[in-house]
């Protein structure tokens, strides 16, 4: 399916209620989950979740709740969960994804890092638009949501009550930059780095920190330990 | 290697990089890099795919060892699959040393990362790495030295012999 029909399968409203839906969880999705999630008929879910995953937009699987296998065991449930592949529309065609590629080589090549990085900066400075850092993690959490980051909060250890925004750090479920970062992981992700912190705002209540992890943007956004620990 | 393996033995994946210090590794700008070594390759100890990494004798990392020259640290490593090696190498703790290579090391314009494969249970020599490096850099990538961005295949590699 070419890209401008996946992303016209979206146009449905509960359609793509359900799709956001299923993204958001960062997991396999069965179809009860959703229908609740969204607040529609099972089967209704049912159908839109079916046609989001023909139009390559949802992966389908399935699993058997009841962790046996073989006969006897139980219909599996039908899961789904966001499809790895990228889908864009541009009109006219333009093609900044190899442009982007190609400078990435050429700085690589070059080592000219710190260049990008000064320049990642200044425009996440410039994006941010206040001269204020941002003044806590919900904050922060809308600037990189704004930006397609897909943050969450995710418990950072499990000590004490857990309670309050210092037990916890921000992730990102989405790499904006994520093709070319698989290529020039190094600078591309450096550069990212430096991004966020121009657009959070350097010497404020929360900071960015590199912290990659498989499948995820590799950045945190936490709370900056200042007054002791 | 045991001679109870099957007919189509498994490959593991073997990675040599080098990198120039910039100064001398007790030098005080080269000392963020060594205090990310311990946590870092205690990472790679317990990463997924990990299987064994070079480390000098009553030591617990290489970068004592100098075979590619005085101010040059050589790291060697195995592992089970390319995607176990590229995800600690890229998805860890690793990626911030990456990220500050700049700082530490000079630019190389040759090769300085070098992937090959080889029978599981071979532990790969320096000598043996540095040969996998020089081929790369006097031949382009083939299936006896490559990158990961010009990779081969195991069984194309076995296909060949390795």
């Amino acid at each position: 399916m070419k890209d401008i029909d996946a992303i016209a399968v979206l146009q449905d409203p509960v359609r793509r209620r359900l799709y956001e839906y299923v993204v958001a969880q960062g997991r396999e999705v069965g179809r009860n989950e959703a229908a609740e999630g969204v607040g529609v008929a099972r089967t209704l879910a049912a159908h839109h979740l079916d046609r989001l995953a023909e139009a390559g937009l949802l992966e389908s699987g399935s699993r058997r709740l009841s962790g046996r296998s073989g006969p006897g065991a139980g219909r599996p449930a039908k899961v789904y969960a966001r499809a790895p592949g990228e889908r864009s529309v541009s009109l006219p065609g333009r093609d900044y994804r190899t442009a982007a590629e190609l400078l990435a080589e050429a700085a690589e090549r070059a080592g000219l890092d710190a260049g990008l990085n000064a320049a990642a900066r200044r425009r996440g400075e410039a994006l941010r638009g206040t001269d204020a850092p941002c003044a806590g993690l919900e904050e922060a959490m809308a600037v990189l949501a704004a930006r397609g980051y897909e943050p969450h909060l995710e418990a950072a250890a499990p000590e004490g009550e857990g309670a309050g925004e210092g037990a916890s750090v921000v992730r990102m479920r989405n790499c904006p930059f994520h093709a070319v970062a698989e290529r020039f992981p190094p600078l591309v992700c450096g550069m990212n780095l430096a991004l966020l912190e121009g657009l959070i705002g350097v010497g404020g209540p929360v900071r960015a920190r590199m912290d990659a992890r498989p499948g995820e943007c590799c950045v945190v956004v936490e709370a900056s330990k200042n007054n002791g620990d | 290697m045991t001679a109870s393996q099957p007919a189509a033995p498994t490959l593991h994946l073997a990675q040599l990089n080098v990198a120039t210090l910039r100064h001398p590794i007790d030098h005080p700008r080269i000392a963020p890099f060594v205090e990310m070594l311990d946590p870092v390759n205690a990472a790679a100890d317990s990463a997924p795919g990990f299987v064994w990494r070079l480390v000098e004798d009553g030591t617990d990392d290489a970068t004592g060892l100098r075979p590619a020259g005085e101010n040059v640290i050589v790291n060697l490593t195995v592992w089970e699959s390319q995607e176990a090696l590229w995800d600690f190498t890229y998805r860890s703790g690793h990626l911030e040393v990456m990220r500050r290579r700049r700082d530490w090391f000079e630019r190389h314009v040759a090769a300085h990362l070098v992937l090959w494969w080889i029978p599981a249970g071979h532990v790969p020599t320096v000598g043996e790495a540095l040969d996998r490096l020089a081929d790369l850099r006097a031949n382009g990538p083939s299936p006896r030295a490559f990158t990961f961005a010009s990779s081969y295949a195991a069984t194309e590699a076995a296909a060949r012999g390795l």
